[in-house]
């Protein structure tokens, strides 16, 4: 250890004083939407920043949910439906295909395999956004615009989620499936019953991804929807902001609505921390 | 497991699920292969099972798609009937020219969203670079407690739904709301930041007195000289801000996995000879993070074209902070001229792909050093 100095001791108060300060700056956002979400319209537009609601009201969130006499202007319970089901549905079809794709690519020798791997990470390197109106037009040509399956089927498999899988297959020991060849199992026993459940890390870093990617879609369910039936937290959210419905500026409902789109979020990253980055620092990769 | 009676049916329906890509050629070759080694048998054709799913629906709504978007940029396709109709023309070049030389309305709106977008490029990769980089190394420090609650911090709002947090946003730069309310306390008046279309740049030398010159009228492809030298506007800055708070969680993560990966002897041995914590920061740590700094620099590059879901709540606001992916789906889904809004996507690609061959470049360069 290094002798401390008072000039060290000096710079390492000064280090977590800019420490804490950039805490503040990250967290206090969320704090201030918590808060204001108990506001009233008024109280809100004029003591934003003010730590306690004066009043302290629950109407925004009655209006959120449709709860007591305030008829709901918004449909949050639908859209949160929505959110969860389409997101739910593409993380179960991602951890499917994408490991189906990755073992493959990992360890069956086929025909075409390194094309297809090389097509693949050249998939991971085309701009989502600039594919927004091309996928419209082929949603449209398949009739899957506005429906369920539309927004589902063109993200139940990803480069990136593949990808990740390969890596985690091509770290389990060739020896366990070379055992269970001996014993005369199938590709497919193999697969299921051997290599699968070594590779639960992967799995669970895949479905966490997946999740909090199918969660916060916005872009893609913008253009693959128009019915308001099918408005997911997020899209429902920026049509609530765009939209017509303002009577007022009604930041409270907005941020509340705001928050319950961050809520599972939020819980899903501090149980399970160490998953999320390993997927982030994994995905990074695609670069 | 019904795994079984499954393997017989499928070869018949592989070679339609996989038709666009290469599959039948290959498929035909499989018995050679599997007869050689009767380990692997079946290898050949399980392995193209596993993966034509996954493939399918690349090719379907990645591949297909950019085909399709070339082929309507180069149409007056309006979205109602399909592309393919008697009733859609083919115009040629003309989408492109309404958006690069003829001037007109979408030629200024393009023009805008390139100068815009390329201001927020700018100022957000190398400000989210080193921010990121400031906080590892923060961090990263061996005599910090509550390591783990700083990073939390720093890297929760990347996990957040990017609508979600841009409304958080608004609220936040409402002309008397909360970023304005603490400038109050220090005596400044900030500006209506989410509405404001002055540009930084014309603000600063209007404050020097300094107004446009004469070549500043002289136009350039839909802008007058002045105004592509503008800089971001207010609005923009408000962007700016919500990205680099954002994005740099994330970025740090990486820094701090590179660091982790360096170790503590280089930094201990370097701090004998009495250098100061900077010199150790600029000289040993940066050099030996450039992999890590290269990686953030390019997902910077190509990111910062792509912001769409924050224009979309920013743009209807503030015409200054329309980038060209929300340009495209204005122009398609708003104007219904899905040829025009196909052409600026098509552009955005050509720009995002020559970014990333430009990077790849650098990076090789980079590692033969």
């Amino acid at each position: 250890m290094r002798p401390s100095s008072p000039q060290a001791a000096v710079r390492r108060a000064l280090g977590y004083l800019v420490l804490v300060f950039f805490a503040l700056v990250f967290i206090a956002p969320f704090i201030i939407t918590l808060v204001t979400s108990f506001k009233t319209d008024s109280d809100a537009t004029l003591n934003p920043l003010s730590p306690i609601p004066h009043p302290v009201t629950l109407s925004a969130w009655d209006q959120i949910f449709g709860i007591g006499s305030t008829a709901s202007v918004t449909d949050v319970p639908r859209w949160l439906f929505n959110s969860a089901f389409v997101a739910v549905m593409i993380t179960m079809a991602r951890v499917v295909l994408d490991s189906l794709a990755g073992y493959a690519l990992a360890r069956l020798e086929f025909r075409g395999r390194k094309l297809i791997f090389a097509f693949i990470v050249a998939t991971m390197a085309v701009p989502g956004v600039v594919l927004l109106i091309p996928q419209f037009l082929v949603l449209k040509q398949l009739h899957l615009f506005n429906s369920y399956p539309g927004m589902i089927i063109p993200i139940a498999a990803d480069a990136v989620g593949i990808f990740l899988m390969r890596q985690f297959f091509l770290q389990v020991p060739v020896a366990l499936e070379e055992a269970g060849r001996i014993d005369g199992a199938s590709t497919w026993q193999i697969y299921w019953n051997i290599v699968l459940p070594a590779v639960r890390p992967g799995l669970i870093t895949l479905t966490i991804i997946s999740f909090q990617g199918s969660w916060n879609q916005f872009q893609f369910f913008l253009i693959a929807t128009i019915s308001p039936k099918y408005y997911t937290l997020t899209t429902g959210l920026a049509n609530l902001v765009n939209g017509g419905l303002s009577s007022g500026n009604q930041f409270p409902l907005k941020l509340g609505a705001s928050l319950l789109t961050i809520i599972p979020m939020a819980l899903m990253f501090f149980l399970l921390q160490k998953h999320l980055v390993r997927g982030r620092l994994a995905g990074a990769v695609k670069g | 497991m019904a795994t079984v009676p499954q393997t017989g049916a499928p070869i018949n329906t592989r070679g339609e699920l996989t038709a666009d890509a290469p599959a039948p050629r290959d498929g035909a070759r499989a018995k050679p292969k599997s007869g050689r080694s009767r380990l692997r048998r079946g290898e050949n054709l399980f392995g193209w099972l596993f993966v034509s799913p996954s493939v399918a629906i690349l090719v379907l709504f990645m591949v297909i798609p950019i085909f399709l978007a070339l082929y309507v940029s180069f149409t007056n396709w309006s979205g109602l009937t399909s592309p393919f109709s008697h009733s859609v023309q083919f115009v040629g070049l003309t989408n492109y020219r309404t958006l690069v030389t003829r001037p007109g309305l979408y030629q200024t709106d393009f023009a805008t969203s390139i100068r815009d977008n390329f201001y927020f490029f700018l100022f957000t990769v190398p400000l989210q670079t080193v921010l990121a980089l400031w906080l590892a190394n923060l961090v990263n420090s061996k005599f910090l407690r509550a390591k783990g609650f700083f990073r939390t911090a720093f890297y929760f709002p990347s996990v957040t739904s990017s609508i979600a947090i841009t409304i958080v946003f608004i609220f936040l730069f409402q002309g008397d709301g909360v970023v304005n309310t603490i400038l109050g306390w220090f005596g400044a008046k900030g500006p209506d930041w989410i509405y404001d279309q002055n540009g930084v740049f014309t603000n600063i030398l209007n404050g020097l007195g300094i107004s446009s010159p004469g070549w500043g009228n002289h136009m350039f492809i839909g802008l007058s000289l002045w105004n592509w030298v503008a800089g971001p506007s207010i609005g923009m800055c408000v962007l700016i801000i919500l990205l680099v708070w954002t994005t740099s969680g994330t970025f740090m993560l990486f820094f701090l996995a590179a660091m982790q990966a360096i170790g503590e002897e280089v930094d201990e041995a370097s701090s004998i000879d009495g250098t100061t914590p900077w010199q150790r920061f600029r000289f040993v740590t940066v050099p030996m993070l450039r992999p890590a700094l290269v990686l953030v620099v390019t997902l910077g590059f190509i990111s910062t074209w792509q912001v769409f879901d924050q224009v979309v709540l920013l743009g209807p606001q503030n015409p200054t902070t329309i980038t060209p992916s929300y340009f495209a789906y204005q122009v398609s889904f708003q104007d219904s001229n899905f040829g025009a809004g196909a052409a600026v996507a098509f552009l955005l690609f050509c720009l995002i792909i020559f970014l990333t061959v430009l990077q790849r470049r650098f990076i090789k360069e980079d590692l033969t050093k």
